[in-house]
């Protein structure tokens, strides 16, 4: 475990076990927000940032657990965190910028139900990650689901002026491409070892 | 509801017009949460690998919707509106936390193969969606009976999911080989990207259905 250095720990997170292309975490606003580039863009901002808070505080409470000897509290005090984060974020989104607010709209609350989020905090957890390793892993994530985001924007952007038939139409079809998405991305397989 | 049983219909024609069996039949059909919906896919994509994993998957998510339904319904009065959402989240994760260690005591292998998502089930939509969208507005009854529906219909798209790939990528059934022995196996269909292709495909084969009746 200890071996594993920071530099790994990111690239590791962030390609090689994307979690949007390779755990399948996070699939509901890959598949509702990937509409638009620049949503998308700034989805993956927002989701980044939860990331990183929800991954610190996870740290410091499971530290807190493990002293007073209560593990069973653990899912239901991280969704907690992961909850009131969210709710934070979207006061300020919508303070600085309504226009984003309007354009992200229910996937705002719903990065609570992110499950990349929960998963995130979960596996540092089942790892044993310290304070700083946790903190490159949220970065890793945040930034392999960020680009998994755009990469699909940028494609689904390009699908708008092609004619597909009728029965493809819709989440059939985006979910075609991320699959090949994921494909592509276990070239980065061998990176690791 | 229940204002159709005095009608001098037949009980069983009663029986269908009443709204549970109804609530019940939507879940399971009309409203399919993996088919129609596309709602819950992390689990959905990531545990479908195996038929055994799906259907063990579909039922845990059974039970935390059927009980979370229930509790919220009831208390459905007693929650104030701005906190809602955050005290639907609590009682799914207390439910779900007790799911994971059912699970643990019963099969330690089947805990180990569906890992981290056992405590993800927090975060399907399917949940939390029919909490708001029927149990903070409806009888215990009816959210028993919707919860139950949901429920079914959700394993039934996990088991259509996971026997698919099962049988393609591993040439097994339930663990139980199905193909003869030179059969090459689909690697792909159990890699992350099969999943993808996989409900791609069955939404595919639905739509086709859909435009088919449409026309008809």
């Amino acid at each position: 475990m200890k071996s594993e250095s920071l530099w790994y720990i990111f690239i590791n997170a962030s390609l090689i076990n994307n979690f949007v292309l390779a755990y399948f975490l996070g699939i509901c606003p890959f598949l509702g927000v990937s509409g638009k580039m620049e949503t998308a863009t700034k989805m993956g901002g927002a989701v980044t940032f939860v990331m990183i808070i929800s991954s610190m505080c996870a740290y410091g409470i499971h530290s807190l657990l493990i002293a007073v000897n209560a593990p069973f509290l653990q899912l239901i005090s991280y969704i907690v965190v992961i909850a009131s984060t969210v709710q934070l974020v979207e006061m300020f989104i919508k303070k600085m910028s309504p226009a984003l607010f309007r354009a992200l709209g229910i996937f705002l609350p719903l990065i609570t139900t992110n499950c990349a989020i929960l998963g995130l905090a979960l596996f540092q957890t089942n790892k044993g990650y310290g304070f700083v390793e946790s903190f490159v892993y949220a970065l890793g994530a945040g930034t392999g689901f960020t680009f998994a985001l755009i990469l699909m924007a940028g494609l689904r952007e390009q699908l708008d002026f092609a004619e597909v038939p009728n029965v493809v139409k819709g989440t059939a079809l985006t979910l075609l491409i991320a699959g090949i998405l994921s494909l592509s991305f276990m070239g980065f397989a061998g990176l690791g070892s | 509801m229940g204002n159709q049983t005095k009608d001098n219909k037949g009980f069983l024609a009663s029986l269908k017009d009443s709204p549970s069996t109804d609530d019940f039949i939507k879940g399971l059909w009309r409203e399919n949460p993996v088919f129609v919906q596309v709602l819950g896919m992390c689990p959905t994509l990531a545990v479908s690998n195996t038929a055994i994993n799906a259907f063990a998957m579909g039922l845990a998510t059974t039970f935390v919707l059927l009980m979370s339904n229930m509790l919220v319904s009831s208390l459905r009065n007693f929650i104030p509106k701005q906190v809602r959402i955050a005290s639907y989240i609590l009682i799914i994760a207390s439910f779900v936390t007790v799911t994971d260690y059912v699970i643990q005591a019963i099969s330690i292998d089947l805990h180990k193969s569906l890992g981290a998502f056992i405590s993800l089930i927090v975060v399907n939509c399917v949940i939390l969606g029919r909490a708001e969208a029927f149990a903070s507005k409806n009888t215990v009854g009816r959210s028993f009976m919707d919860g139950l529906g949901m429920g079914l219909g959700f394993t039934f798209g996990l088991f259509c999911l996971g026997a698919v790939r099962e049988l393609l990528g591993n040439g097994t059934i339930f663990g139980f080989p199905f193909f003869p022995s030179n059969f090459q196996e689909w690697i792909v269909m159990i890699l992350p990207a099969g999943g993808f292709f996989t409900l791609a495909i069955w939404l595919l084969v639905f739509n086709a259905l859909k435009e088919k009746r449409a026309k008809a």
